[in-house]
């Protein structure tokens, strides 16, 4: 069946079987960033985001996905990187694997949560697991992040 | 996962029902258990272009469409004022942000799965489940029935005065499913107390606001029927039930009502 929509902000056309998980369909257009870390949509690893909303790539109906916008991590280059910076200044990852679906959540939840505490923070990405660690590098940095991005929406 | 040839959007419900006849078709809701079984289907009907993805509110009732997602009913702001936020404590735990962003309330209350959270939750405000065909059935009633091919297109909660309501699972992991799930709520000296994974699936019982709410902790937690199974024994959710409807009656018997 034909699909068509925005990835990245680019238009795509493909030919797809409607029960491809968007997850696949996503690598096949060479969005490597998105991985698959279970059968049980557990882990959070393939998170994307659809029309602006978190969601698992691995469930999702693909062709639900018709005419909307998704973004993967390619499509946050800056955030990202911005981020990441924090990530490695804690030492959070290991193996580094869960980090793109990490990643693309943190930024949902900064763009959803007004000034959200630990508790808030811990809610919103319990759905993403990591098995090198043991999540205190992680909840370091995402914490050092919001206080920079609040600094930061103060002017300083 | 599943495996598919076809796939359409309805533009009714009638033409959503009548694909739905069709014992190798299969309506997708958020697409969350479909995709652990390894089903073959011919189609699979897809409501998401049914206007089914809304919450109303008015003076009488709240009306969730079937294809509203757990995480909007989560953080809809008047049924968290109704109901004291137990709306949000029984979602928050399901998985995680991104399951519940697609997940839908439909797919849950049609599942009628002994583990749910959702319908647990919905029993205890005495929800009414709306089928396309069947119309308005308690959510008590729904939950006992069979499976057939009729639709859901939504739940409705009347509104009562000065009701309150309160919800806790007791979870052996963060995130996994419940090994006992409770949902009360009080209004007119009456409390519901509905049980969810016993494992078995949820049911309600109504009584008189207790005095001795020990008393009544131990008598409702008898009431019930439980099962063992990997994540706990038949007796130790005895005993969690107990303990959840105790510190629930409590929780009623002070604290603020919708409206006060
Ligand atoms: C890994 C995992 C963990 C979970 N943990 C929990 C938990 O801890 N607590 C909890 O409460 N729930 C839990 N759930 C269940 C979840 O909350 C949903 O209830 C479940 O995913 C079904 O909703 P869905 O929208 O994904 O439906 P789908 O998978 O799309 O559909 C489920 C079934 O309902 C049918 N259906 C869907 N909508 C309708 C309709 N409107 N009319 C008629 N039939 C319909 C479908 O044909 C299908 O048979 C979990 C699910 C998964 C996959
Ligand atoms: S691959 Fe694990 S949640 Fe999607
Ligand atoms: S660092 Fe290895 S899975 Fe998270």
């Amino acid at each position: 069946m034909e699909i068509k929509l925005w990835l990245n902000g680019k238009a795509v056309r493909d030919d797809v079987s409607p029960d491809m998980p968007l997850l696949e369909f996503l690598r096949k257009q060479g969005m490597y960033s998105v991985k698959r870390g279970c059968e049980t949509s557990g882990c959070g690893l393939c998170s994307v985001l659809v029309e602006g909303k978190p969601v698992l790539s691995c469930t999702y109906p693909l062709m639900r996905a018709d005419g909307t916008h998704i973004t993967t991590l390619e499509g946050l280059e800056k955030e990202a990187e911005e981020f990441g910076a924090f990530l490695a200044d804690e030492g959070a990852d290991q193996c580094g694997f869960c980090n793109p679906g990490f990643i693309i959540n943190v930024i949902a939840m900064t763009r959803e949560l007004e000034n959200p505490d630990e508790e808030d923070i811990k809610e919103y990405l319990a759905g993403n697991l990591c098995r090198c660690t043991g999540f205190m590098g992680q909840l370091r940095a995402v914490k050092k992040y919001i206080e920079h991005k609040r600094s930061e929406g103060r002017g300083e | 996962m599943y495996k598919c040839t076809g796939y359409v959007f309805p533009e009714s419900m009638e033409e959503a029902y009548k694909l739905n006849q069709k014992k190798s078709n299969k309506i997708i809701a958020g697409g969350g258990w479909l995709k652990l079984g390894s089903r073959q289907y011919a189609t699979l009907i897809d409501l998401s272009r049914l206007g089914l993805d809304e919450i109303y509110e008015d003076e009488e009732c709240f009306k969730i469409g079937a294809m509203v997602s757990l995480r909007q009913l989560e953080t809809h702001e008047g049924l968290n004022l109704y109901t004291q936020g137990a709306i949000k404590e029984s979602l928050k735990h399901i998985v995680g942000v991104q399951f519940r962003n697609s997940a839908t309330i439909g797919g849950s209350i049609y599942g009628r799965f002994g583990f749910s959270d959702v319908l647990t939750m919905l029993m205890a405000l005495d929800g009414f489940a709306g089928l396309y065909k069947g119309g308005s059935v308690p959510l008590e009633d729904f939950a006992k029935m069979k499976y057939d091919r009729d639709i859901l297109s939504a739940v409705t909660i009347r509104k009562q005065k000065n009701i309150k309501t309160v919800y806790s699972s007791f979870r052996n992991q963060s995130t996994d499913f419940p090994v006992l799930a409770c949902a009360m709520s009080l209004s007119e000296g009456k409390i519901r107390t509905a049980l969810g994974a016993r494992p078995a699936r949820a049911e309600v019982i109504t009584a008189e606001l207790p005095t001795d709410i020990d008393r009544f902790a131990n008598e409702t937690a008898n009431s019930f029927a439980y099962g063992g199974n990997m994540r706990a024994s038949a007796e130790y959710r005895r005993h969690i039930a107990y303990v959840l409807i105790k510190r629930n009656a409590e929780i009623l018997a002070g604290g603020k009502a919708y409206g006060d």
